[in-house]
């Protein structure tokens, strides 16, 4: 069984000893700047809690930088009762599963309308999660076989998003906000809940996004999803076959 | 610019060569047709550019955008936007281009399509006008060949780093330690959606979307600030921007006008990652790639990208195809041998047997498929998968490829890649995990002799001829299906899609372009050029 209190394990159980790196903007040139580069590496780990650490590389970079590796021990203790993992409403999947489980349980593509609405001419963030371009290093939805993308652009007004949302039969409407003046993002996105609960009743997931939000406020404006800064369109997928394509607990995959 | 004829080392047929050259031809011949048969908005707002207008109005909308889309509405585009524009320039008596404009945008223009003398007056004032243009991007091209002489040529590969903090101030001094660093050229990434605005922004920018604005103050602001650079380390610092998007015809006039060295600029990129219009692209494309022509500016195609999304061991010859119809369409436009940077890419996982061998057979047969063009070589990306140590690992192995295959445009691995944007920490590591293999196995290419018959040769004629299949089957089926069809990046994009189709206008007989007498090619030298140039090539092989 694993202990309950841990130490980092270097070579040999208990010892605590951990590698870092990093680069502080002092120059490394002369012998006397570079006893003062190594003192201050030092001091740092020292407050970083590594004792005693060792300088085991130093390296100026142009005449304003130097970067350092230094080995050290820590004393601190690790107690695995405390470790607290933060539970995602949904879990992140990899494009693959995300693909397999649309098949699995929805059996046909899974279609997506995005938009910026109003006055918001804004597209980066829509595009940033739609186009195959992607962001952060992700690929955007139209990159993933079982999401069909529909994506609108700017500005497109709230009457010809609903319609446009019954007409491809869209399993979820992605809209994302940019402009903030007078909380125009807030009074679009109540007003674009409000057209879609008087459409009819079988309407399409409502998933907002934008620097602005808040994502505790899904009730309030009457949408299902908020996603806020640094969302990456693998976060949006998953949400999505959450909410749309849940795996069938039980059944075969 | 002339380099010496290389020695090829795989066992390639230069018959077959030749043949995929013709089938890329004919692939491409019809896409140049609909070219010159149609204009777009951003084309006609180059001329006005080119012509020297500038400026927004307070809201930042570009005057050029203005006047065009008062031209169209008043009198259509199918005739171009000079006539009219140079026309009520005389009946007006504006005493500048930027008067004019600012009446048009406060709304007091009325444009008409002048006939007789006043459209041979137009004409002719409108010719001048963008004359100047070209006078200055010649002198731009002239003005680099002298500073590469007083500083000097780097040694290739040359080393391509990336700025991109938002913020033009920000990017300068970040640009100029990548510089003292050893990068020969630097590349400022764009903001994030840029390509998607159907006007260019104007003026220094302060804010941008995990990159900077392409503007042409930030242009001039920092080939201002490499030529200093330039000057202190003895060596000239290229600069490379994107040509891409809606506005690429514009951006290309504005990286001639500012000099730019380099510029992203592919023919299929906008269409696949970005849906962009792919009739708006191949028309845009062309008058882009004719002021890459002439202003000497060297285009970097996109092909790593689709390795990015299909298979890049199954997608290999998507490359290949990809990068002969770059070639066709960059020389159909005028552009050198020595202009064409066509990309690929170091992107098979490390977990796939005889993967270094994959990717030095692909390398090497690019390689010896456009002996003369500088080759723009991408580190990979898919498999950095945050174990930086592995992927520092990696970066080495793919800098290994690089020299042994001769590629001469690198760009320049992080092991942080998909983590952060580089510390400072990481770009020195990777500049100098390049320096060691160059330093160390740098002279390796020439006694690197891959077996005839051997895996490296069998796999690299392979791909040769799955590009062959693939360019009979877009010539049966024609290059716009093709795209429709997800041939490439593995995305469906049909001709009629995406954006930017409502800025495409086909011109009437009558059309007139002042700065076509500029880009196109004589009459006489436009005998079958595709077909000449394919065995030429097939000749140097």
């Amino acid at each position: 069984m694993t202990a309950q209190i841990v130490r980092p394990y270097g070579d040999t159980t208990g010892d605590g000893r951990i590698q870092v790196s990093f680069t502080l903007p002092v120059p490394f040139r002369t012998r006397d700047e570079q006893a003062r580069a190594e003192g201050a590496a030092l001091q740092l780990a020292g407050k970083m809690g590594l004792d005693p650490a060792m300088v085991v590389h130093a390296k100026g970079m142009g005449p304003d930088f130097t970067f350092f590796i230094v080995y050290g021990r820590v004393s601190h203790l690790v107690d695995l009762s405390e470790v607290k993992v933060a539970k995602r409403e949904f879990e992140l999947l990899s494009p693959a599963e995300i693909n397999l489980q649309i098949r699995s349980s929805l059996g046909r593509k899974l279609v997506v309308v995005g938009a910026t609405i109003g006055t918001d001419a804004h597209t980066v963030g829509i595009d940033a999660i739609l186009n195959v371009k992607g962001h952060a290093g992700e690929k955007g939805l139209e990159y993933y076989r079982e999401i069909k993308v529909v994506n609108l652009g700017s500005q497109v007004e709230i009457p010809n998003l609903v319609a446009r949302a019954f007409a491809e039969q869209a399993d979820a409407v992605l809209v994302s906000q940019v402009v903030t003046q007078r909380d125009a993002h807030l009074k679009n996105t109540s007003e674009l809940a409000a057209a879609f609960r008087e459409a009819g009743p079988d309407r399409p997931l409502l998933v907002i996004g934008g620097p602005r939000f808040d994502p505790a406020m899904t009730s309030e404006l009457g949408v299902d999803k908020i996603f806020g800064r640094g969302t990456t369109p693998r976060d949006v997928a998953s949400y999505l076959v959450h909410a749309i394509a849940p795996a069938r607990a039980g059944t075969a995959a | 610019m002339e380099a010496k004829p290389r020695e090829p080392k795989l066992t390639i047929d230069p018959s077959v060569v030749a043949g995929a050259r013709r089938l890329a031809a004919q692939a491409g011949q019809p896409i140049v047709e609909m070219a010159k048969a149609h204009t777009t908005v951003s084309v006609e707002r180059a001329v006005l550019r080119l012509a020297g207008l500038a400026g927004a109005d307070a809201a930042g909308m570009p005057m050029v955008n203005h006047v065009v889309d008062a031209v169209r509405s008043q009198t259509g585009l199918d005739y171009g936007v000079a006539l009219p524009v140079w026309d009520a320039l005389l009946a007006g008596g504006y005493a500048s281009l930027s008067e004019l404009a600012a009446a048009t945008a406060a709304g007091g223009v009325a444009f008409r399509l002048p006939e007789g003398q006043d459209a041979a007056l137009a004409r002719v004032m409108a010719s001048k006008a963008v004359g100047g243009g070209f006078a200055k991007i010649a002198g731009n091209r002239a003005t680099r060949e002298r500073l590469i002489e007083q500083t000097a040529e780097p040694r290739k590969p040359w080393i391509y780093l990336i700025v991109a903090t938002g913020d033009i101030y920000e990017d300068i001094p970040q640009a100029q330690a990548a510089a003292r660093e050893g990068a020969d050229v630097v590349a400022v990434i764009r903001s994030t959606g840029q390509s998607l605005l159907d006007y260019v922004p104007e003026g220094a920018t302060r804010e941008g979307f995990a990159g900077t604005y392409a503007t042409q103050e930030n242009f001039r602001l920092m080939r201002a600030a490499l030529d200093e650079t330039s000057r202190e380390l003895g060596r000239y610092v290229r600069l490379t921007n994107y040509a891409s998007g809606l506005c690429m015809p514009e951006i290309a006039s504005l990286a001639g006008l500012e000099r730019l060295d380099m510029m992203l600029n592919d023919s299929m990129y906008g269409i696949i990652f970005r849906d962009i219009n792919p009739r708006r692209t191949l028309i845009d494309q062309r008058f882009s790639r004719q002021i890459h022509a002439k202003a000497g500016i060297i285009i970097n195609t996109g092909e790593d990208n689709y390795l990015t999304t299909a298979d890049p061991v199954e997608g290999a010859h998507t490359v290949i195809v990809s990068q002969l119809l770059n070639e066709f369409f960059g020389r159909e436009a005028g552009l050198a041998d020595w202009q064409l940077g066509l990309g690929h890419a170091f992107e098979i996982g490390p977990q796939v047997p005889d993967q270094f061998l994959l990717e030095l057979a692909h390398a090497q047969l690019v390689r010896e498929l456009f002996p003369y063009a500088p080759l723009k070589y991408m580190p990979p990306t898919k498999h950095m998968t945050g174990n930086i140590f592995a992927g520092y690992l990696l970066d080495a192995f793919f800098n290994l490829a690089a020299v042994m295959t001769g590629q001469e445009i690198l760009l320049i691995g992080m092991m942080t890649e998909g983590i952060h944007t580089p510390f400072l920490s990481d770009r020195d590591l990777a500049l100098e995990n390049a320096r060691y293999v160059k330093n160390a196995a740098g002279r390796l290419g020439e006694s690197f002799r891959p077996e005839p018959g051997g895996f490296i040769d069998r796999r690299a004629n392979q791909v040769l001829d799955e590009s062959v299949g693939l360019l009979r089957r877009i010539g049966q089926e024609g290059l716009l299906n093709a795209i429709a069809d997800g041939t490439f990046g593995i995305t469906r994009r049909p001709a009629d899609g995406g954006r930017g189709l409502d800025g495409v206008i086909a011109k009437a007989d009558g059309y007139f372009n002042p700065a076509s007498e500029f880009l196109e090619p004589a009459e006489a030298a436009d005998l079958d050029r595709a077909d000449l140039v394919a065995s030429q090539q097939g000749a140097a092989l």
